[in-house]
């Protein structure tokens, strides 16, 4: 079974006049990364939203169903603070909080009532996850805005591992960091998906070809292609795909 | 708006001089049979000293690869062009060699008479030149289907050079005094045959540039 399948599903705005995402069908295996691709508009963010039903924030309808261990997360009965916390997210600017590393990290386990008892070991788990460990051990009671943006990035996605999710969501977490920060996020995506399933936004090709298993590629709200990264990079079988990663729209 | 400009003049840059750097290497071989057959020792030195501009083109194809892989990120039917010209232009440049050794053959042997009139190797230069041809054809239309029964016409040419062969080596049993002059012309069907092997090759390389799918020829 795949960790995560969705069936028709369909998300519009601005009171249903604007459709995002148009019957979109895709099956995303555990433990793999899935890289969601496509240009600007074509409903890749919408769509990863949807997979924690982020989109209702901003008021979006969404019909057809979102299957997470064969559990649509639509349904009414379902706890979207549980759902949350299956399914964490990491943004594209590195968003800390205003205050220490050790209290980014601990906050969402206090919000889940985890007991301070447990919390030193748990801290140090994440950042060890995120591989920001070594570069903290000694400053965990450092605010964060005063680290560098790859640090803050790794912060980022420690704080989103301590509440012990099954999913990762990042939605071009690359974009504002330099090379060195980003080959270190990349790498670390390697390692985490030994635990987590990873879905991630990019509009860097080579990004998406470098660290993920699959690629989706979205457009115009419709999902147009999804397989293996390396048969998508060398010979996509359409070709609206072929024409966006050679870079011939415009 | 057409976007990437400068990157998609590159790569019809690279089309086009692969495309020259077969033409010139199919002419080799051209130019190779017809000086033995003429027993022309002008065309087959004119032959060598033009093979230079091939071992030119060579290095600068692969340049303009290295350069695209480098500064452009190729990707798909892209990347799959650039990785064909990468490799289709080993062949193009041992095809051009095998012809340059067939021209020296051609300078050592051409003054005296054969130990047989040639009839199998024009007709092996026959086929080799058509496979050539639809190569370069293929290439440049995209077009593969001309390129399906390249793995019969090798067979045609290896059943031609084992002819020749069996034929020559007959003739030196026969006749010890023609073992230099035969075993030469046994070297330039060897040599053809070799020939035919590259086509192959090449056309193994269009298919794979054309649909993404590997095919083994020959």
């Amino acid at each position: 079974m795949s960790k995560i399948e969705t069936n028709d599903l369909n998300v519009y705005y601005r009171n249903g006049s604007v459709q995002a995402l148009k019957n979109v069908q895709i099956k995303i295996d555990a433990n793999k990364i899935t890289a969601l691709i496509g240009p600007s508009g074509c409903g890749k963010t919408t769509f990863l939203r949807a997979l924690n039903r982020m989109n209702e924030l901003k008021g979006a309808t969404t019909t057809g169903e979102v299957l997470i261990d064969g559990r649509n997360i639509y349904d009414q009965k379902e706890d979207v603070i549980q759902l949350r916390k299956k399914v964490g997210m990491v943004f594209q600017q590195p968003n800390p909080f205003p205050m220490s590393i050790y209290d980014n990290i601990a906050y969402g386990p206090r919000i889940h009532g985890q007991k301070n008892r447990n919390m030193d070991s748990l801290v140090e788990e994440s950042l060890k996850k995120a591989a920001l460990w070594d570069e903290v051990a000694d400053r965990l009671d450092e605010n964060a805005l005063g680290f560098s943006g790859g640090q803050q990035q790794r912060l980022c996605i420690a704080r989103a591992l301590a509440v012990n999710p099954e999913i990762i969501l990042l939605d071009e977490p690359c974009s504002a960091l330099d090379p060195i920060s980003t080959a270190r996020i990349e790498e670390l995506l390697q390692e985490l998906k030994q635990e987590y399933t990873i879905v991630i936004v990019t509009h860097n090709m080579q990004q998406a070809a470098r660290v993920s298993d699959y690629t989706a590629f979205f457009y115009l709200g419709e999902l147009l292609e999804c397989g293996k990264t390396s048969r998508i990079f060398e010979r996509p079988d359409d070709k609206r795909t072929e024409d966006y990663i050679t870079g011939r729209y415009g | 708006m057409k976007v990437r400009k400068e990157y998609l003049d590159a790569l019809e840059t690279l089309k086009k001089d692969t495309l020259k750097m077969g033409e010139l290497s199919k002419t080799a071989e051209e130019n190779a049979i017809k000086a033995l057959v003429n027993h022309d020792k002008a065309l087959a030195s004119k032959l060598l000293e033009e093979n230079v501009v091939i071992d030119k083109l060579e290095f600068d194809i692969e340049n303009q690869c290295m350069r695209l892989l480098a500064l452009q990120q190729p990707m798909a039917g892209d990347l799959r062009l650039i990785g064909t010209c990468l490799k289709i232009i080993t062949d193009l440049d041992r095809i051009s060699d095998l012809a340059g050794d067939i021209a020296e053959i051609v300078v050592q042997i051409a003054d005296e008479p054969y130990a047989k009139p040639l009839i199998d190797i024009p007709r092996i230069s026959e086929i080799t030149q058509g496979m050539l041809t639809d190569c370069l054809a293929a290439f440049e239309t995209q077009k593969i289907e001309m390129l399906r029964d390249f793995s019969e016409r090798d067979d045609q040419v290896d059943g031609l050079f084992g002819q020749i062969r069996r034929e020559l080596v007959a003739i030196m049993i026969e006749n010890p005094r023609t073992i230099t002059s035969a075993s030469h012309l046994i070297f330039i069907a060897l040599h053809q045959e070799r020939i035919a092997d590259h086509a192959c090759n090449i056309a193994s390389r269009i298919i794979y540039m054309v649909t993404g799918k590997r095919k083994k020829l020959g």
